[in-house]
């Protein structure tokens, strides 16, 4: 018998996998029928615990939602993305486009800091040791730690989500740029000298693509770290984005839109992950 | 026995093309040049030597004696402790396009393909050159080393004899006034080596080049050198530390025009190998 390709075989693994995860969820929802609670009443006992605030049908639903209800929640919001129906009634489109707006703009700046600071302190030992002991005690502060003071020194929440990014991109980005930087083969710096290359030309042509792969790794490993941090944001500062949609289906008790967003978020998160392994790829050289 | 050239000049052998270019007295000339990591102790001192224009010197010795510091303070690419080095009567401080250096390990940006490897160089030495010009003389010297099939390749697709010949392409292709090679066949097998020793012979020939090559291999020395230098490495000796130097320079006396086929059957060759040899194994090394 042929053996089926690799590739092949874990896709059916995942799928029995997803299949076994699904049926377990479902088994578990809707294991003893909480319905069978009213089968013993009468009309006006049925009607008597309604007006008690204990609906003895509508139980069901305040349980954990079965999947197909996440299935068919993930439809209804999927379906119409873009609806704006005031400040807390959104599409999810509208959540995530929010979201992915803070995180691009606090990648942006954490680029433009961390970048050029990463090839001064990968190029210059003396700026190394300078600036080692502030990244070291800086790097470890959680990124939610300075939200009140972003928030008072900012005093613009939107604004201070955006710096939340920033802070938490920075790191990761600016000790990769300056590893990548210090660790540029000496062989092709020699090359550059005896050409007499100008320094603007060397960094850019010969450290700049020497480097990349090392600096892409800082900045997929950023863009990890900012869309697990904005989530946390957006619950802590609210107004938009899919925290903030999170923390109000969760006021809202309904599990069901908690569960759809969650799944989300893992997805978008995996998108944004493929994109800089591309990215990653694309300037990988072999040597 | 071995400062008269013309003595073991073979008439049978057939003329060569060119006859040794006329020497001008030291286009390149080296002045007690000394390199000491520790004061008391320098790895060699005293190095005085000169290479005319056109010809082509070779350089050995055991690892360690400084040959490399040599090539490099040439380069420009290291400083000595003391002593001074004039090309053309100019004091050589720091790298300079006039001396092309073909490295041991090719230094290849991997990034890049052969044409934009030796275009970089090109662009280094003619930044005013149209895209169409530069284009037309990366060409021209990868079709020099016959590559021009893989012109479009990266270095990682090519086997280790092609990525040296890209190296030599370049070198060439800035068109200096003096090559330095730092051991460029050291990592290729027996057969290669031949064959890019005797490519390297006819275009070292056909341009007049003036060319300074570090080499381990006695064979390679005698094809290709004028002149071989044999340096001798530091030791303790009854009167205390001796530092390494250049030990003797042997005037290579086989015909210009010998090949590698036919080197071993030249009068002399064994008398100049065994001498070289000798010095190698007696008086070189530091015991």
């Amino acid at each position: 018998m042929k053996v089926a390709s690799l590739n092949l075989r874990a896709a059916l693994v995942s799928l029995l996998l997803f299949a076994v995860f699904i049926g377990a969820w479902q088994l578990s929802t809707s294991g003893p029928s909480v319905g069978g609670a009213s089968a013993g009443m009468t009309a006006e006992e049925i009607e008597y615990a309604k007006m008690m605030g204990k609906d003895p049908g509508a139980e069901k639903s305040t349980g954990f939602p079965p999947p197909i209800e996440v299935a068919k929640a993930s439809w209804s919001h999927l379906s119409n993305p873009f609806y704006d129906k005031g400040p807390n009634d959104k599409g999810i489109g509208i959540q995530l486009a929010h979201s992915l707006a803070r995180v691009g703009l606090g990648f942006v700046l954490a680029m433009a800091v961390a970048i050029p600071l990463g090839f001064l302190i990968g190029m210059s030992p003396l700026m190394r040791k300078a600036f080692d002991p502030f990244v070291q005690v800086l790097k470890p502060i959680s990124p939610l730690a300075w939200m009140p003071l972003a928030l008072y020194t900012l005093k613009d929440s939107d604004v201070s989500g955006i710096f939340v990014i920033f802070i938490c991109s920075v790191w990761p980005m600016l000790i990769n740029t300056a590893f990548g930087v210090a660790s540029v083969k000496r062989e092709w710096l020699n090359v550059a000298s005896t050409l007499e290359v100008n320094p603007i030309r060397k960094a850019f042509q010969v450290i700049l693509p020497a480097a990349a792969p090392t600096i892409l790794t800082g900045m997929r490993i950023s863009m990890g770290i900012a869309w697990l941090v904005i989530v946390a944001a957006e619950m802590l500062v609210g107004g938009t984005g899919v925290g903030y949609f999170v923390w109000n289906e969760w006021n809202n008790l309904s599990l069901t839109n908690v569960i759809f967003a969650v799944l989300l978020i893992g997805v978008v998160g995996m998108l944004l992950d493929l994109m800089f392994a591309q990215l990653q790829k694309a300037v990988t050289y072999v040597e | 026995m071995w400062s008269d050239a013309s003595l073991r000049e073979n008439p049978a052998q057939p003329v060569a093309p060119q006859k040794a270019p006329k020497m001008t007295t030291g286009f390149l000339q080296v002045e007690h040049l000394a390199k000491a990591y520790q004061a008391d102790k320098p790895v060699f001192a005293d190095v005085s030597f000169a290479i005319d224009k056109g010809e082509f010197v070779c350089i050995i010795g055991h690892s360690g004696c400084g040959k490399t510091t040599i090539l490099n303070v040439l380069a420009g690419l290291d400083t000595a402790s003391s002593g001074h080095c004039f090309m053309d009567g100019r004091e050589i401080a720091g790298p300079s396009l006039e001396r092309g250096v073909v490295f041991q390990s090719h230094a290849l940006m991997p990034w890049l393909t052969v044409r934009q490897n030796i275009a970089f160089a090109v662009k280094s030495r003619w930044p005013d050159w149209g895209r169409a010009e530069t284009n037309a003389h990366v060409e021209k010297f990868v079709a020099l080393v016959g590559l021009s099939p893989a012109i479009d390749k990266k270095p990682s697709q090519l086997s280790g004899g092609m990525k040296q010949r890209v190296g030599i392409a370049r070198a060439f292709a800035i068109q200096p006034k003096m090559l330095l090679l730092d051991e460029p066949f050291g990592a290729l097998d027996a057969l290669t080596r031949g064959t890019i020793q005797d490519e390297l012979m006819g275009i070292v020939r056909e341009t007049q080049q003036t060319v300074f090559m570090i080499t381990h291999d006695v064979d390679e020395a005698i094809l290709l050198a004028d002149r071989i230098l044999l340096m001798s490495n530091g030791s303790e000796g009854a009167n205390g530390y001796v530092p390494g130097g250049m030990a003797e320079v042997v005037v290579n006396p086989l015909p210009r025009s010998r090949t590698r086929a036919q080197l071993h059957h030249l009068d002399g060759y064994y008398d100049l190998r065994n001498h070289i040899v000798d010095f190698l194994v007696t008086r070189a090394k530091a015991h």
